[in-house]
């Protein structure tokens, strides 16, 4: 597959894009000026950017915990993002939500939720309303190697398979749920197996190659469309940051609970630079360009954060507003 | 002496699942995150280590399915203690708490009881929004079939967390993540407190003051502000929300004539409602004054900080709901 200039030059910028935001996170979050828990996803930005860029604006997603990266590569707006990390007025979810719930319906970035889970089956019905409605959408579910534990799970690939539902469940397996490795979850088996028993197409996909993301996703995409059914999609990546903030902050020590080798066998792997080798060699971009693709991101990033610092915080008498029971 | 040590709330638990799994080898520990500090604080400190991963297990992300296998052990005959980190992901295992455990004596004509323990944390503020902050208590209170405590204090963890072990019926433990730093007197012995009793935490002729968990501490803050205004304010700490502990609840509504009912959780339908309701229909004779409710407001719990300081009642809120029935 042949990409052009201008999807290579879409993808790496927003890959970087990415990176750069959650990187600016740490300092304000081991500062205590950003407090609510954020689940960053550096490591992890070829899947969210390679699969959101191979659907359409109207199709839908659904996030879990870490979907920073998700909402931006669906095409949520960076400060809105920002404010909403300050938990600001501004923000995605006006400072009600949090990191952990980030939602632009006029994206189709349809939410993000902590519960573990808890927003396969709401994927799936955003599968089932395409359906009904025969409007062509499809519909994303994304969920990491830790949600594959919970038996809804489950209960979403049988029915997703029983209605032959457009959606496409993308785990993204980093080899670890909080503190416990992927082997002390699960047997040892691939996890995209779990969907044959329900007749569900599934494919592992190397989720740090954002080139072979985006074809993969474009072919299950297409066939979704079609009415062939569900697809499951097994990402294999690894996150560079601690589960929640940018350690494993266990008792105040900040420290990684995880192998330091392991880590850096990940970075080797790294995402962006692969595409960033790969447009090198294909001559895509020259080094001028890159570096103004990285400064045009930085100042994207300094943009919305200095948005955010300065939006207005929730005001105490508005409370309730939202609240209807 | 046994009386002047202290220990903190989170190493009060941990001391009485040590005491408790060394006593008596059919009870287990089992949830997410028992094997790392990570999770549970220290808690689970040396558990893994003293009484090894047959008894001390840590699970994959399936609220639903071990918490219906804590609840089979039980049956079989086993003691699980069943950890949830959050009392939140504990909604993934509604069914097997409410539907199979809190039924099951009954339903089975007192054949098999279920001596489980529900351990469910609150984890309020810190930005953490809705789906990470609830206290859901309330719900269980609301079923038949559950005991539900609440301590508030090192001691009463400590004492609550073996009596609820060794309830032969299925308990609901609540604790606060907010308490876990807190130190108190902790006996070193075994003890247990008895689920169904609270206690006075301050004698006053002027109004009572019911609270829960966390909620006691500001209610005894708030009666310190109080004096101030020549009020005499007695607190009563709940300790078990179901049973709840009528005879002390009464008895010092019948002395004071005033009642205040502060709870970590949402205004309605929860624990002071009903508090208010056994009151005015024990005793309502007795009252000098309505009965006013310190709770959170029927909202979700808000990510931003400004708006969850005015989220959670303290101390002031206390102070002023009695004021106004002074
Ligand atoms: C129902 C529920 N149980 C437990 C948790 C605590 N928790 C938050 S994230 C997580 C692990 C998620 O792992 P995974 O799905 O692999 O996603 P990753 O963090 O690796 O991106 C857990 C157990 C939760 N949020 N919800
Ligand atoms: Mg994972």
């Amino acid at each position: 597959m042949i990409l052009s200039r201008d999807t290579l030059c879409d993808l790496y910028k927003a890959m970087i894009i990415i990176r750069l935001f959650e990187e600016s996170l740490v300092e304000p979050i081991l500062s205590g000026e950003v407090h609510t828990p954020c689940h960053l996803c550096s490591g992890q930005e070829a899947i969210a950017v390679g699969l959101c860029k191979a659907l359409s604006q109207d199709d839908y997603i659904f996030g879990n915990h870490r979907s920073h990266g998700h909402f931006l590569a669906k095409g949520g707006s960076l400060r809105a993002l920002a404010a909403e990390i300050y938990c600001r007025e501004t923000g995605c979810s006006r400072g009600r939500g949090g990191s952990m719930h980030l939602i632009d319906p006029t994206v189709g970035m349809l939410g993000s939720a902590p519960i573990v889970a808890g927003t396969i089956s709401l994927a799936v019905g955003a599968a089932l309303a395409s359906s009904i409605r025969k409007d062509g959408r499809i519909s994303v579910s994304f969920l990491g190697d830790g949600a594959t534990g919970e038996g809804v799970l489950y209960e979403s690939l049988n029915f997703a398979a029983l209605k032959k539902l457009p959606i496409i469940f993308a785990c993204e397996n980093n080899l670890y749920a909080t503190h416990m490795p992927i082997r002390e979850c699960r047997v040892n088996r691939p996890i995209r197996k779990i969907a044959e028993p329900f007749g569900i197409d599934n494919h592992e996909v190397d989720g740090n190659n954002i080139l072979q993301v985006y074809d993969k996703v474009q072919q299950a995409a297409e066939a979704c469309r079609k009415g062939s059914g569900p697809v499951f999609m097994e990402f294999l990546t690894y996150r560079y940051r601690g589960h929640v903030g940018p350690d494993d902050n266990v008792q105040g020590l900040h420290m990684d609970l995880r192998p330091q080798e392991e880590l850096a066998h990940w970075l080797e792997k790294d995402p962006i630079q692969r595409l960033e080798r790969y447009i090198r060699e294909h001559h895509v971009m020259d080094e001028l360009e890159l570096q103004s693709f990285k400064r045009e991101a930085e100042n994207e990033v300094q943009d919305a954060k200095a948005y955010a610092e300065s939006s207005a915080r929730p005001r105490i008498e508005e409370i309730t507003r939202y609240v209807f029971a | 002496m046994s009386l002047h040590r202290k220990l903190s709330y989170s190493l009060a638990i941990n001391e009485a699942l040590h005491q408790v799994m060394s006593m008596d080898p059919s009870v287990f520990l089992i949830g997410q995150g028992v094997k790392s500090p990570w999770y549970v604080g220290n808690t689970a400190r040396g558990l893994i280590e003293e009484f090894g991963e047959n008894r001390v297990i840590d699970t994959p992300v399936s609220e639903n399915g071990i918490t219906g296998a804590a609840v089979g052990a039980a049956i079989a005959g086993m003691k699980p203690v069943v950890v949830h980190p959050r009392i939140d992901f504990m909604m993934y295992a509604m069914d097997p708490i409410i539907n199979e455990a809190a039924n099951w004596f009954y339903m089975n004509g007192g054949r098999a009881n279920v001596p489980v323990v529900f351990w469910g944390i609150i984890n309020r503020r810190g930005e953490q929004a809705a789906q990470h902050s609830q206290a859901l208590h309330a719900l269980f209170a609301h079923i038949p079939g559950l005991k539900v405590v609440m301590p508030a204090t090192a001691h009463d963890a400590k004492g609550l967390m073996v009596a609820a072990i060794q309830d032969p019926n299925p308990v609901v433990f609540v604790d606060e993540r907010l308490l876990y730093g807190l130190e108190g007197p902790v006996p070193q012995e075994i003890y247990h407190v008895e689920i169904g009793k609270g206690c006075l935490r301050r004698q006053g002729k002027d109004v009572t003051i019911v609270a829960v968990s966390l909620m006691v501490h500001e209610a005894i803050k708030a009666t310190q502000e109080l004096i101030d205004d020549d009020i005499d304010a007695e607190v009563i700490d709940l300790r078990t929300i179901k049973p709840l502990d009528r005879e002390l609840i009464i008895h010092s509504v019948n002395k004071t004539g005033r009642l205040v009912v502060v709870d970590v959780g949402w205004r309605s339908f929860g624990i002071s409602g009903e508090i208010a309701a056994l009151v005015a229909e024990a005793s309502f004779e007795t009252l000098k004054a309505p009965i006013l409710r310190v709770a959170l407001p029927d909202c979700p719990a808000p990510a931003s900080v400004m708006l969850e300081n005015g989220y959670y009642p303290s101390a002031r809120d206390i102070v002023q709901a009695v004021r106004r029935i002074m």
